[in-house]
């Protein structure tokens, strides 16, 4: 059967699997837009190209599946960068697919011409030219293999105009990924995986630091099975969240900068660290030269260049996340550690105390509080999609998520804007959840134009803008660290109630702790999408936290009395 | 320094996503140099860096992790012969002529090119042999050089071949390989 790669392109992504893609059309991918109109391919209209990036990164990160973004040259392609590189940092598997101008005029600067493979090749996993119909279906197969296998992340694949319209036989299965042939590494030898038995079975003061690895390999019963055998205590980092129940005794919370002060401490106390699926982020080590020096390190970890990256360990377990712990799990012996355990608990010391969720109704309106109390009312089955800043660290302080895939957040490039897009992709993943954005008044800012996506595809996000006037990360280091020299964070927002009923969305606008709830469960209700602008305090900031470079036990805490200075204004 | 042997898919790109890596790891190439090994799909680098084992590690590890790169490994550790070709061309005159030839002697060059004014000198071997040719021609004006960049291999039994390229039957079976 003759088809044209364009058609080619939308019957490969079928047979893939693909059902929704996030896209926005231009004249090098026009061919593929008139095929896409003949498939059964679902098209979301995006409004800028980093959006469609995001949407289909939300779409992976909530389905464990592939999400794919498709883009013009040029400019289409270029816009996507920023969406492109917080997949990479995240390990997140997206291929993107962009229109290329024909292979006749690769290299003459042509209208909307642009080296997009040559721009991606640091930030995609693996990217490619395609510049022949015959070679569409393989190219394509082959980047959602590259993709979604051992550690994912993005793939690009570039289609010039006349590979698209060019004629060729078509048959799937003869199309099957050519890759080539690498050398299989033994992952570790025998010795390494007694060593990591042993010092499993012989740590007095054992912690886990569970990364977002656990996810990707699919290894949450493996892991379950792992922590209750050896009774080890559960660190998360940021990516981690949802890997293993907020709800377990077991499960202390975040670490790192913004992690609570108890689990930072527990990790500087401890005799052995097993982290799985994370990779010893400056965000959570602090400063290298005093971390963790009683511990020794087992690394469980799939990508090989990640081991004695950052933290030199004792044992490196390369491979699957989910593989490992289950040949661990026969060789640990069960332990109850009620010393340790007990130790643990008494690190939280003050930190109730100083809890901002202890604070009694004063008038004022805490981010904290709103993001506990959508907590309570989604009864934290809720998937919600964070930007990055304060309100990302108070959701994962505040939030406590159950289940794994339930927290989309940019952790490693950390790219504001990243929330709303993210979540339409997030909805499309899963339909049936309850999905919530939750993000500052500046990201928001950033991607808001996609509201009209929301409109258009006749979807149900609901929205929490955590809005404080500032960019509150920033102020906060302002205020730590440059002597409160607010400079260019103080931000004027439109009244974003307003704004969304422009777009036809329900908007409100919330500046008491008593509307909050409420509010939260009238937007569930309702059948439609509803923004909800929190109008918080202005000057409150994240605690604990590590300052950057700073040891992880050398916390800036909360003060004892934790009333912040500031009243919310009235813009 | 240190040195790693890469086998790499031979198509357009692949020395731009390898140098890019090196780039991207803040690691400065000493010099790298491709060929063309017995299946023309594959092609052979061997890469010089300036960084120490743990940076070696990571490169190795990382370029592993690019699709085009069938394998990469850190040979520094191990038993290894480098060598490195150069080609001088050197002031030459009826005066310093003799002379010359008697130190092209002593370091086993070869003169591939005579003009009335000067020679081309190809020579191989370690860099060290290279430098100290260099250093003794130096007086005689040394006009233009050309050096190759290393090529490593390591000694004996000890086997870098492309992945899925077993030995040829009775090729080195004896050589206590396996190692």
């Amino acid at each position: 059967m003759k088809l044209t790669g364009a058609e080619i392109l939308c019957e490969t992504l079928t047979h893939l699997g693909v059902r929704h893609l996030f896209g926005y059309p231009g004249g090098a991918i026009l061919p593929v837009y008139d095929a896409l109109g003949k498939s059964k391919l679902h098209h979301v209209l995006v409004r800028h190209e980093q959006g469609a990036t995001h949407m289909a990164d939300g779409y992976a990160r909530a389905s464990g599946g592939v999400g794919v973004a498709m883009a013009t040259s040029g400019p289409g392609a270029t816009n996507m960068v920023t969406g492109i590189a917080t997949a990479m940092l995240d390990s997140s598997p997206v291929v993107c697919i962009t229109g290329q101008v024909s292979s006749k005029l690769l290299g003459s600067d042509a209208f909307q011409e642009i080296d997009i493979t040559g721009i991606t090749m640091p930030i995609t996993k693996h990217n490619v030219v395609v510049s022949r119909a015959e070679d569409i279906a393989r190219t394509v197969r082959e980047a959602f293999v590259i993709a979604n296998s051992g550690r994912p992340g993005p793939v690009l694949v570039d289609i010039t105009k006349d590979a698209q319209q060019a004629s060729c036989d078509f048959n799937f299965e003869a199309s099957a990924p050519k890759l080539p042939l690498k050398r299989q590494r033994v992952n570790y030898e025998k010795a390494e995986f007694d060593r990591a038995v042993e010092l499993l079975n012989s740590a007095k003061r054992p912690l886990i630091l569970a990364g977002h690895g656990i996810m990707v390999s699919g290894a949450m019963r493996a892991f379950d099975q792992f922590v209750r055998t050896g009774n080890f205590p559960v660190a998360m980092t940021l990516l981690g969240i949802g890997c293993f129940p907020a709800s377990d005794p077991l499960n202390l919370g975040m670490m790192g900068m913004h992690g609570e002060a108890w689990v930072n401490h527990a990790i500087q106390e401890a005799d052995l660290l097993i982290a799985v699926g994370m990779r010893f982020d400056d965000r959570v080590t602090g400063d290298l030269r005093t971390y963790a020096r009683d511990a020794r390190k087992i690394h469980i970890e799939i990508d090989r260049s990640e081991i004695n990256k950052n933290v030199k360990v004792d044992s490196a377990l390369v491979g699957d996340a989910r593989e490992v712990l289950e040949q661990l799990l026969p060789c640990i012996q069960r332990r109850e550690r009620p010393d340790w355990l007990a130790h643990i608990r008494e690190l939280k010391g003050d930190s109730a105390v100083r809890d901002i969720q202890g604070l009694p109704d004063n008038g004022h309106l805490y981010a904290a509080h709103v993001i506990n109390d959508l907590w309570k009312e989604t009864r934290g089955e809720a998937i919600v999609v964070t930007d990055v800043g304060q309100h990302q660290m108070w959701e994962a302080q505040y939030y406590h998520h159950n289940l794994p895939r339930t927290l989309v957040t940019s952790g490693g490039l950390g790219t504001m804007g990243f929330a709303l897009p993210a979540a339409i992709g997030a909805k499309f993943a899963k339909p049936e959840a309850d999905v919530w954005v939750v993000v500052g008044d500046g990201g928001f800012q950033m991607t808001m134009c996609e509201l009209a996506t929301i409109v258009q595809e006749k979807i149900k996000v609901n929205i929490a803008i955590i809005n404080n006037g500032f960019l509150g990360m920033v102020r906060q280091w302002q205020e730590f660290f440059y002597d409160k020299r607010y400079v260019a964070t103080p931000l004027v927002a439109p009244d974003f109630a307003a704004l969304a009923n422009a777009f036809g969305i329900r908007g409100e606008r919330i500046t008491s702790r008593a509307d909050v709830t409420p509010t939260i469960r009238s937007a569930r209700e309702s059948k439609e999408s509803v923004l909800i602008d929190f109008r918080v305090e202005q000057e409150d900031s994240v605690y604990p936290m590590v300052p950057a470079g700073g040891s992880l036990h050398e916390m800036i805490r909360r003060p004892n009395s934790p009333l912040v200075e500031t009243a919310a204004t009235e813009l | 320094m240190q040195t790693l042997v890469a086998y790499v898919e031979n198509k357009p790109g692949v020395l731009n996503r390898v140098s890019s890596l090196a780039r991207r790891l803040a690691i400065n190439i000493d010099s790298l140099t491709v060929g063309p090994t017995d299946n023309e799909e594959i092609a052979r680098m061997t890469i010089v860096a300036h960084t120490d084992e743990r940076g070696a590690h990571r490169l190795e590890a990382s370029l592993e992790k690019l699709v085009d790169v069938l394998l990469a490994e850190n040979v520094s550790e191990r038993p290894l012969l480098e060598r490195d070709l150069a080609l001088i061309k050197v002031t030459a005159d009826q005066k310093t002529r003799p002379h010359l030839m008697e130190l092209i002697k002593v370091f086993r060059a070869r003169v591939i090119d005579v003009a009335p004014e000067s020679l081309i000198l190809e020579v191989s071997g370690t860099v060290d042999k290279i430098d100290g040719l260099l250093e003794v021609l130096r007086p005689f004006g040394v006009l233009e050089m050309a050096r190759s960049g290393r090529i490593a291999m390591t000694r004996g039994g000890d086997l870098l071949r492309p992945p899925g390229a077993p030995p040829k039957t009775g090729e080195l079976e004896t050589a206590g390989s396996k190692a």
